[in-house]
């Protein structure tokens, strides 16, 4: 009898082990198949910064940041790319963003037709995630043909305007809904109107949600090119800076950096020039994405305290 | 003399009644409590008088509310108005993210002060009734967020004095708060009454006791006693009211 107990007992102590044993080996698995990936993810990321970096960075020079390309001089600058984006970025913040922050209010503040807004902000989600050539060719069609503004910086920034605003309406709005409802109750508490408890109390608690909004649109604008090539051409005339060469940059084409790393790669084979272009990208990107965080950290801390 | 007359209201947060048939008479410059098991319909009245609910979706109203003799809802008074007039003191405290003298400024900016000497005049004496005075006077510019609960709380009144109101409305001021910050609101409410008229909801029956000279008892949305807080205490009318009293429900 005592027998049999003992031996029931080793087997169920092998079975046991058995089991654990199994358990043991599938974690390995699983840990090492997980860290496959990691490695293959980050050295994928770091590859490629890294490549775009060293073949890029020792083609920016002075010369290149600070003039304009001359088929005749046979050099290239992309001093006029540099300021078409930077006015492509204000021209489509400049209209965007009241617009979105705008459209932001209302649906969170005044809609009472909760249904309609639900309906709108997937719309509006829905867009900001449908391929933004199609944004080139409806802006194509709406503002260079219809509007008559033909291919035209302007142009594309309208185009762009409408590709951001649902990412500007949607942060704005995440963000109005992070405002304590205790804020509104205790401005509405001491007899102030409704729109004197959104400028005070309610738009205050969302700027970073604004803020953010705004940078990652200027991401995206600077990322974009298949739109842009529909509507904002890819010419590298420069106009100097008065007020007449802006109005005259903006009615007439232009190509933004990422337009013209498409043009000098595919079109003219200077691949040199568009790797300096590509580095010069990526840290505009590094930067601003610092730039988000920052804002974000400095907000949050404003609002904890 | 009562400054609120409220008469045959009904309430209904859309299928759902939350208020029955209530009849009451707010007498000037004393405390009322309003107590009551929770969801009893009590912070609900509160928040009618100074049209708060007014913010709630689906919200129907119906009956009577005067205040001063004019009908709450009549379409020629200015909600505003009848929020300065009827200030309100919340369960949270809930001060604005932004200095302690820009919350205290708040209201009386609203209404249109902009003068600066005039605007310390109000900031200085809203603390002062309000007893923070002391302790926040060297401080004035320092984000009110850095203040502790029941300093918030006497804030959040000093910000609704600040509006010179004449009723203030207490939806359970003191249950998020210590027990010392409590016997401070508590002698603060019975400061206040000299000047003004006091509604507050409490959960806290002897905090009814010790302050309040009429209260209330609301059940499942309807007023079943109000009287003299002593005699309503001591001898009930309605054997419910007595139960509630004596902890047997709620």
């Amino acid at each position: 009898m005592q027998n049999i107990m003992t031996e029931k007992i080793t087997i169920e102590k092998t079975k046991s082990h058995k089991i654990l044993k199994s358990r043991k080996i599938y974690s390995i698995v699983m840990y090492v198949l997980m860290g496959i990936s990691v490695m293959l993810t980050c050295s994928f990321v770091i590859f490629i910064i890294a490549y775009v970096f060293i073949k890029g960075i020792p083609n920016i020079s002075f010369e290149l940041l600070t003039t304009k390309p001359s088929y005749l001089l046979e050099k290239i600058g992309i001093l006029p790319d540099i300021f078409n984006t930077i006015y492509i970025v204000i021209t489509t913040l400049f209209f965007a963003l009241p617009l979105g922050v705008g459209a932001a209010i209302y649906l969170t503040e005044y809609a009472e037709n909760k249904k309609l807004v639900a309906m709108i902000e997937y719309a509006a989600e829905t867009l900001s995630g449908i391929p933004s050539i199609i944004y080139g060719l409806v802006g194509m069609l709406l503002f260079c043909q219809f509007f008559g503004m033909k291919t035209s910086l302007l142009a594309g920034s309208l185009t762009l305007v409408i590709m951001n605003l649902p990412t500007i309406m949607r942060t704005t709005q995440e963000s109005l809904k992070t405002v304590p409802q205790s804020y509104r109750e205790g401005a509405f508490g001491l007899g102030a109107g409704k729109w004197r408890v959104i400028r005070t109390v309610v738009l205050p608690g969302c700027v970073d949600g604004v803020i953010t909004g705004c940078i990652l649109s200027i991401g995206r604008i600077l990322g974009e090119s298949a739109a842009l090539l529909f509507t904002a051409g890819f010419a590298h005339a420069f106009y100097g800076f008065t007020a007449m060469g802006i109005q005259k940059a903006l009615s007439n084409s232009g190509s933004t950096l990422t337009v013209a790393l498409y043009v000098y790669a595919k079109e003219q084979g200077e691949f040199e020039i568009a790797f300096a272009i590509a580095a010069i990208l990526i840290i505009l990107t590094l930067f601003i994405n610092l730039l988000a965080s920052l804002v974000e950290k400095y907000w949050g801390k404003r609002r904890s305290l | 003399m009562s400054i609120i007359t409220v008469k045959n209201m009904c309430l209904w947060y859309g299928e759902h009644q939350a208020l029955t048939d209530i009849h009451i008479e707010i007498p000037e410059k004393s405390i009322t409590a309003l107590i009551g098991p929770s969801g009893c319909g009590k912070s609900t009245f509160l928040k009618t008088l100074n049209r708060m609910n007014d913010l709630v979706q689906g919200i129907k109203i119906t009956g009577d509310i005067q205040y001063k003799g004019r009908d709450i809802f009549d379409a020629s008074l200015d909600v505003n108005e009848l929020r300065r007039e009827i200030g309100m003191v919340f369960q949270k405290p809930n001060p604005f993210p932004m200095s302690i003298y820009d919350n205290i400024a708040y209201g009386p900016r609203t209404h249109g002060i902009r003068n600066k000497a005039k605007l310390d005049d109000i900031v200085e004496q809203s603390l002062r009734s309000a007893a923070i005075w002391d302790e926040v006077k060297d401080r004035l510019k320092k984000n009110a967020l850095g203040l502790s609960g029941g300093q918030q709380q006497r804030l959040c009144i000093a910000r609704a004095l600040a509006v010179k109101p004449t009723v203030l409305l207490m939806d359970e001021p003191t249950s998020a708060l210590d027990p010392i910050s409590t016997s401070k609101i508590e002698e603060l409410s019975m400061k206040l009454k000299e000047e003004y008229t006091i509604i507050m909801v409490t959960h806290n029956m002897q905090q009814a006791v010790r302050i309040s000279d009429q209260t209330a008892f609301f059940l499942l949305g309807e007023l079943i006693e109000y009287g003299n807080t002593e005699t309503l205490f001591s001898t009930p009318i309605d054997k419910r009211t007595e139960d509630y009293i004596t902890g047997r429900f709620g």
